[in-house]
């Protein structure tokens, strides 16, 4: 069991430290931090212009959303990047619990997501006059790492996709700016139809955007206990399906000897 | 004569690399339509219907200024990745002129954004294609997508020098979608990003493609828009000498 969690936290930090591409401040600054801030920027003036909804409601849900950034584009990377740098074959050969090796993967990426999140939030706080009530402040972060979580998860299913995909960018890019569409983000679900708001409920970031919101507006954190639960239940099922089709492409590749190969 | 050979043969083969690549198929039409539906839903929802050609137009815009950003930043990253951004330093022309048509045909692909934009605005959202000006909107656009190509090429010069290029790629698309007022208005700004707003082309650029679809003066912004590119072909001729020297004399040239 010491083992398991050892390849789980240490090899996690491990591998983000060598396949997470923006690790570097030169890098990391203006993608992770950067890009979030023009982004949160970008929609609230976007949605003052249209007379859409209120300035909170773009801050709130961009803010949530910049966590996907590193949970999308860092589980990618955090995978499909071993087989880049031809450092796949190797870490398949070794006997370690598959499941440590993977979802411990999971954990730096979480922690990268959240502080993105908590940026971009200091940053609606500091330039566009967000003001949560200080008691809700807690709630907000715990529906936050929920979230953020969720996104890990799917994070991680795009990941496996690059164990076989050639260009893993083209679903992780195309993920990234669906979730903008679907999730909530900019528009509320109601104003989409239908299937889309349906699609939107089985991504994740819908049900924590929207538990966000709630509890920024001082409602408790047992009014949202429904959301940030399906939300978990989100997660739970990313994950599993990540687990599964990591294992199954995993086997598929050594099957067809193509690990390495593009 | 030789130079506007290089021009065409390296027009032609980007626009070919181009046309491979899945990213760039993303960022050319996937993205624009996506920021498309948004905006459209946000105008939508704001009650402001008669708008939509409005965001049909600027989401087209800023999937025209992520191609050119993109691959201005890529172009030079993935010739270093592949080794042969040394070869293209070496060559007897300018590098500014290697890079030039590579740079057009970047911002050439960022038109099929608009066009898509235009035909899936259409399609699903019934945007009315009324053009007030048509003849002076078929002539912005090629003109702003050139001012764009060569606002890339200042970029790409950048780029020689900066090994972390895509960063700096990753960080340019909001603010200039938000300077130039591509979706939304700069008079939503502080006062003091204007100087920023009129020194970008896609500003300008903007306003005369905008004007000449919904009406409204379109000779003036396309003047400036004119007067921006000829001072970015100035300064990118100017910084790609400058910065491919300080790349050679710090032997920084291939550092990935």
């Amino acid at each position: 069991m010491k083992r398991w969690f050892s390849i789980f936290f240490v090899g996690g930090v491990i591998a983000y430290r060598g396949l997470f591409n923006w690790i570097r401040p030169a890098m990391y600054i203006p993608t992770m931090l950067g890009s979030p801030l023009f982004q949160l920027i970008f929609f609230t003036k976007l949605g003052q212009y249209a007379h859409a909804e209120s300035r909170n409601f773009y801050i709130v849900g961009n803010s949530v959303q910049v966590c996907a950034m590193s949970s999308v584009y860092g589980m990618t990377m955090a995978v499909a990047n071993e087989r880049w740098f031809g450092t796949l074959g190797p870490l398949l050969a070794s006997p370690a619990n598959r499941a440590a090796v993977f979802l411990g993967r999971g954990v730096p990426v979480l922690a990268n997501g959240l502080l993105v999140s908590a940026f971009t939030f200091g940053i609606g706080v500091v330039l566009l006059g967000f003001r949560p009530p200080l008691h809700a402040v807690p709630a907000l972060a715990l529906v936050v790492v929920v979230t953020a979580a969720s996104c890990t998860a799917f994070g991680m299913l795009l990941g496996s996709i690059g164990l076989r995909a050639k260009d893993f960018w083209f679903a992780a890019n195309t993920a990234y700016f669906l979730m903008l569409l679907f999730c909530g983000v900019n528009i509320p679900l109601a104003d989409l139809p239908g299937w889309m708001s349906f699609i939107g409920r089985c991504l994740p970031l819908t049900h924590g955007i929207e538990a966000a919101r709630r509890v920024s507006a001082g409602g408790s954190l047992g009014s949202v206990g429904g959301l940030v639960g399906a939300e978990l239940l989100v997660a739970a099922c990313y994950a599993l399906a990540a687990f599964a089709l990591f294992r199954v492409l995993e086997r598929e590749s050594r099957r067809s000897a193509m690990l390495d190969a593009y | 004569m030789r130079a506007l050979q290089i021009i065409r043969s390296g027009f032609v083969m980007n626009l070919k690399m181009l046309g491979t690549s899945s990213f760039f198929l993303v960022t050319s039409t996937v993205q624009p339509v996506i920021f498309a539906t948004i905006a459209f839903y946000m105008f939508r929802s704001g009650g402001q219907a008669g708008t939509l050609l409005y965001a049909s137009l600027g989401a087209g815009m800023m999937g025209v200024w992520s191609t050119t950003l993109f691959a201005s930043g890529g172009m030079v990253q993935w010739q270093r990745w592949q080794g042969t951004l040394e070869l293209g330093a070496a060559a007897p022309p300018p590098l500014a002129l290697v890079y030039l048509p590579f740079s057009l045909a970047n911002s050439f692909t960022g038109m099929y954004a608009l066009a898509a934009t235009i035909v899936w605005g259409r399609l699903v959202f019934g945007v009315p294609l009324h053009f007030a000006h048509p003849w002076l909107f078929v002539l912005s656009l090629p003109v702003t997508v050139v001012g764009l190509g060569l606002m890339g090429l200042v970029l790409a010069s950048t780029f020689v020098l900066y090994r972390y290029a895509n960063a700096l790629s990753n960080l340019l698309e909001y603010p200039v979608w938000i300077a130039s007022g591509l979706i939304f208005s700069t008079s939503l700004l502080p006062v003091w990003t204007r100087p920023i707003s009129w020194a970008l082309p896609p500003y300008w650029g903007v306003h005369a493609i905008r004007n000449a679809a919904l009406g409204g003066p379109v000779w003036g912004p396309l003047g400036m828009v004119v007067v921006l590119s000829a001072a970015s072909l100035a300064i990118s001729a100017f910084t790609f000498r400058w910065f491919e020297h300080a790349a050679r004399a710090r032997a920084t040239l291939s550092l990935t």
